[in-house]
């Protein structure tokens, strides 16, 4: 039961660190953190279908094309 | 009942996001925490107590499970997610292509 | 000033919402379809993923129309990065590794393998169409961070995605032409738990398996372009 707790608390504050980074590849890298204690989430809460989908795409595929498009765009904040 | 504040947590750091950030990058990480936060709410409405992944398997019959209709609506909800981002994003390479910068204030400003 | 009116804005919705959800329990049964489909769902459909019977089953129109959103995402994308001309700017680019690319060509087969694995235990087990592409899409992304200027074949993926679209609207209405209605599941149900079972549940998930990972794919390979 106090995992729960912790994975929560890991999420959130990874949530708050994505807005507070100014560097745009590290405010990704905490949103794909994010993303994947989600996915622990989903398996507590009886649900291996969604965690498996939200693993997959949230902490692999949608870093990926993020950091696509910053490499062709600017990588700092303004 | 944590799980309904984390959602909450994660709806209302999304929001937040999308609403005070200029970088057009940034908003669309706030747009992507903010699907995420309400996925996880879903989930969380559907979770009975003591009850199992609605998965049979052989030897256990008639045991409690979850509701299975919220997992298949987030299922296709977290393609449909993932689909917006990416067209998103490649507007977001248009949009650098043709005014050099993404701060949105600069971008309104320069249209006429 | 604008951040203060901001939280405050968004304190009043978050509280609203709040106070306003705090009736629902935590952890109590609250509909009566759920009950339906567990009970029924194996006798019905024949699949022991309930799951997979719901969203291919049950609500399988549901999953066409998020398959058309994914298909015009992908579409739009290919629309507006296609037609951008980059500059090449010379740049220094370190070639891959002996080592890296050795790894990365030697772990895309494993990768495709435990895709197929997983797109077709998809009603036996979790897992299904949409995790099975998107492993697919990650085994490809692998080769193009790790080995030196391997592209997708472009011919190839646009194939494999349409045919995979056109092969579920096809069972679609050849199920409206067998009985009464779109995606009827007219094929046998079979036993329970055997790889062959469950109607036109696994051709469908194997059709939308190979659409989403081709998809992804080409959504990948459009951004990258022409340069690394």
């Amino acid at each position: 039961m106090i995992i729960v707790y912790v994975l929560v608390a890991v999420m959130l504050v990874a949530s708050i660190a994505a807005y507070l980074f100014k560097d745009l590849v590290n405010a990704v890298i905490a949103a794909g953190l994010m993303s994947l204690m989600t996915s622990i989430l989903f398996y507590f809460l009886q649900a291996p279908d969604v965690a498996m989908a939200e693993a997959a795409v949230g902490a692999a595929l949608v870093p990926a094309i993020f950091i696509i498009a910053i490499k062709r765009t600017g990588r700092y904040e303004e | 009942m944590i799980y309904y504040i984390g959602a909450f947590g994660l709806v209302f750091i999304g929001l937040y996001i999308m609403l005070t950030k200029r970088n057009l990058i940034k908003v669309l990480i706030g747009l992507n925490i903010l699907d995420t936060g309400v996925n996880l709410f879903l989930i969380s409405i559907g979770y009975v107590g003591k009850g199992t992944a609605p998965i049979f398997s052989r030897g256990s019959e008639q045991v409690l499970m979850v509701d299975p209709v919220p997992q298949a609506l987030v299922l296709t909800a977290i393609v449909i997610g993932v689909a917006v981002l990416a067209l998103a994003l490649s507007l977001a390479i248009m949009l650098h292509k043709h005014y050099g910068t993404l701060n949105l204030r600069k971008v309104k400003e320069q249209r006429w | 000033m604008r951040r203060i009116i901001g939280i405050v804005l968004l304190a009043i919705v978050v509280l609203g919402i709040t106070l306003s959800l705090a009736e629902i329990p935590f952890g109590t049964p609250k509909t009566h379809v759920g009950d339906y489909y567990v009970n029924e769902g194996v006798k019905e459909t024949g699949a022991v993923n309930i799951v997979t019977s719901v969203v291919l089953n049950y609500r399988g129109f549901d999953t066409l129309g998020e398959i058309t959103v994914l298909f015009i995402a992908t579409i739009g994308l290919g629309a507006l990065l296609k037609t951008h001309k980059e500059r090449k700017k010379k740049r220094d680019v370190t070639p891959a590794s002996l080592v890296l690319s050795t790894g990365c060509r030697f772990l895309f087969p494993l990768l495709i393998v435990f895709a197929i694995y997983i797109i077709f235990h998809g009603h036996l087990s979790p897992g299904g169409g949409f995790q099975g592409g998107a492993i697919i899409a990650s085994a490809f992304l692998l080769t193009y961070l790790g080995c030196n200027r391997a592209r997708a074949n472009e011919r190839r993926y646009k194939l494999i995605e349409s045919s995979g679209g056109l092969v579920f609207v096809i069972v679609g209405v050849l199920g409206l032409i067998f009985g009464g209605y779109f995606l009827l599941n007219f094929l046998p149900k079979g036993t329970p738990f055997s790889l062959f079972s469950a109607g036109i549940i696994p051709i469908i998930y194997i059709a939308i398996g190979l659409k989403v990972g081709s998809e992804l794919v080409s959504v990948i390979d459009n951004m990258v372009g022409e340069s690394v």
